[in-house]
């Protein structure tokens, strides 16, 4: 086995675990007991937590301030890098940064549109996309250059993450797409919540057809779902997102107060289920401000305890 | 074509309020195609404008005329005898066009009558969309001919991103993917492997982030 990086999750999946992370989004102020209680929550159920990067463009604590919080608390943080709000310089910068910290993992996205958010009226930058941010943060790493040709001191060692969606459109470059990713030189790749099972299987199979669970380590997405309602509105308000209608009849099938334990179960179902699926190296947990179960889901998933590397 | 909008009534009212003779200059180009600016648009400003100031109790002196292009020396030259006799110009030409004059009549103040919105198409009667954002150095050759830069809201260069939804993006239900478009497009040429080529970081300096621009071109300066 021959790593490229410091990182844990790096180690965890290339000794052949299956792998779990889960999600802190940073508060809306600057206390950091928002990231850190959070963290203390999850800590011993996952083997590293990505921090969001002004998720759906709500301005909230930088995600490298809230990564070096875990980080300082034990914790292997995951830093998430959106494209959308800082140029090449500051993308460069900030991965020097986190370097710094001795933060090893990240995840390079292109993040939601800014009209999703508070800041509605602001620019956007775009300068790279999602998958030029992977291919530069593997020249940084691998050749320890700047983008501008010049040498890095001490280059980052940044385990390198994207993301997938297998359910947005057009279903058949989700493959391709991955493809490209894995071009540019993405490691890992944490999907988009799963509750279509069957699509998301049919997506897997394709990545077998080319091999490429092969050459990037493929977490499935999971996001526990809090009621009927809220299954309601991701299935018709967030875009991307594929929630099939035997989701949302199970949870509204019983009472209000029961709602919440029946979507950890199915959640947990489905980890079951996907973790038969070849390919799958292992789960990216994200229960949305609802991190407390996210041990309960990882025990009854049979996922505990955490692999010691 | 540049497409350029109307500007809400009041805030051209606002802006002539202070001067007593006024006069409103059209474009034969551009935005005449687009009905924002040409000589019928400048009839019927000038006319909203006279009846307003007459409801106040006001005569002003609010006179029309329309160029060939404000984007141009020669017809620019046309309004120099008669600049004088004005105290603001209106210009319903695009943002170009306003500023050509403004350069040409150093002491005239002069006035935006529309607001400039982009380099676009005739959809249908009515409607115009985007096309290009003149970033002055052309992909459409690597992308089916369909611009990522001003048809993708996040101006990816290798999309889609995650948030497209059946042919739609992710910022609106009724704008078009861009890279649908491009995909079906791919498909339609019979060149999806093309797909799967990265597109290189792009150099911006070209486009606006490289400062204001200028083409020389040695071979057709006289
Ligand atoms: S690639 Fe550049 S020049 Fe070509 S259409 Fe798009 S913005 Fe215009
Ligand atoms: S949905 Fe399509 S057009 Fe909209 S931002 Fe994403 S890739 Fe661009």
């Amino acid at each position: 086995m021959s790593l490229n990086t410091p990182s844990r999750l790096e180690k965890v999946l290339k000794q052949g675990n299956l792998a779990v992370t889960s999600e802190c989004g940073p508060p809306r102020g600057s206390d950091p007991e928002a990231v850190t209680s959070k963290g203390a929550l999850i800590k011993d159920h996952v083997d590293a937590v990505n921090i969001t990067d002004n998720q759906t463009s709500m301005t909230r604590m930088s995600s490298l301030a809230a990564c070096i919080h875990l980080k300082q608390m034990g914790i292997e943080p995951v830093l998430q890098m959106v494209t959308r709000d800082r140029n090449r310089i500051a993308l460069q910068s900030d991965i020097l940064g986190a370097a710094s910290f001795d933060i090893h993992n990240m995840l390079c996205l292109s993040g939601d549109h800014q009209s999703f958010g508070d800041c509605a009226q602001g620019q956007n930058v775009h300068d790279l996309d999602s998958m030029q941010l992977i291919q530069t943060v593997r020249l940084m790493r691998d050749e320890g250059k700047f983008l501008g040709g010049d040498d890095i001191k001490r280059p980052p060692k940044m385990f390198v993450g994207a993301a997938a969606n297998p359910f947005a459109d057009p279903f058949e470059i989700r493959v391709p797409r991955l493809a490209k990713k894995v071009a540019c030189g993405v490691e890992f790749i944490q999907t988009q919540c799963i509750y279509n099972l069957d699509k998301f299987e049919l997506w897997m199979e394709g990545v077998r057809e080319r091999g490429l669970e092969d050459k990037v380590f493929i977490m499935a997405g999971m996001t526990p779902m809090k009621s009927a309602g809220m299954a309601k509105f991701m299935k018709n308000r967030v875009p991307g997102m594929d929630v099939p209608d035997e989701i949302i009849d199970r949870l509204s099938g019983v009472p209000k107060d029961k709602q919440a334990q029946e979507g950890i179960d199915i959640c947990v179902e489905a980890i079951e289920r996907l973790r038969e699926c070849k390919g799958v190296a292992g789960f990216h947990i994200m229960a949305i401000e609802w991190e407390e179960k996210v041990p309960e889901i990882v025990e009854r998933s049979g996922l505990y305890p955490r692999p010691q590397v | 074509m540049i497409i350029a909008d109307k500007k809400p009534i009041q805030e051209i009212i606002d802006q002539v309020s202070n001067y007593e003779r006024i006069l409103v200059l059209g474009c034969n180009e551009c935005v005449t195609v687009c009905e924002a600016g040409g000589k019928k648009e400048v009839e019927i400003l000038a006319s909203v404008l006279r009846m307003h100031f007459l409801k106040e109790g006001q005569e002003r002196k609010i006179d029309e005329r329309t160029l060939e292009r404000q984007c141009d020396h020669e017809y620019l030259e046309e309004i120099r005898d008669v600049i004088d006799q004005y105290d603001a110009v209106l210009s319903l030409a695009c943002g170009v066009g306003v500023q050509f004059t403004a350069e040409k009549y150093l002491t005239t103040p002069v006035l935006p009558g529309v607001n400039t919105c982009f380099l676009g198409a005739n959809e249908q009667r009515g409607m115009w969309t985007e096309r290009c954002q003149a970033c002055g150095e052309c992909v459409l050759g690597k992308t089916a001919g369909i611009c990522p830069i001003s048809r993708c809201a996040k101006r990816v260069m290798n999309g889609p991103c995650g948030g497209s939804t059946n042919g739609k993006c992710e910022i609106n239900s009724e704008v078009d993917c861009a890279w649908q478009l491009i995909i079906d497009r791919l498909k339609a040429l019979g060149r999806m492997e093309d797909y799967e080529i990265v597109a290189p970081i792009k150099d911006w300096s070209t486009e606006r982030a490289g400062g204001p621009r200028k083409v020389v071109r040695e071979d057709v300066q006289v």
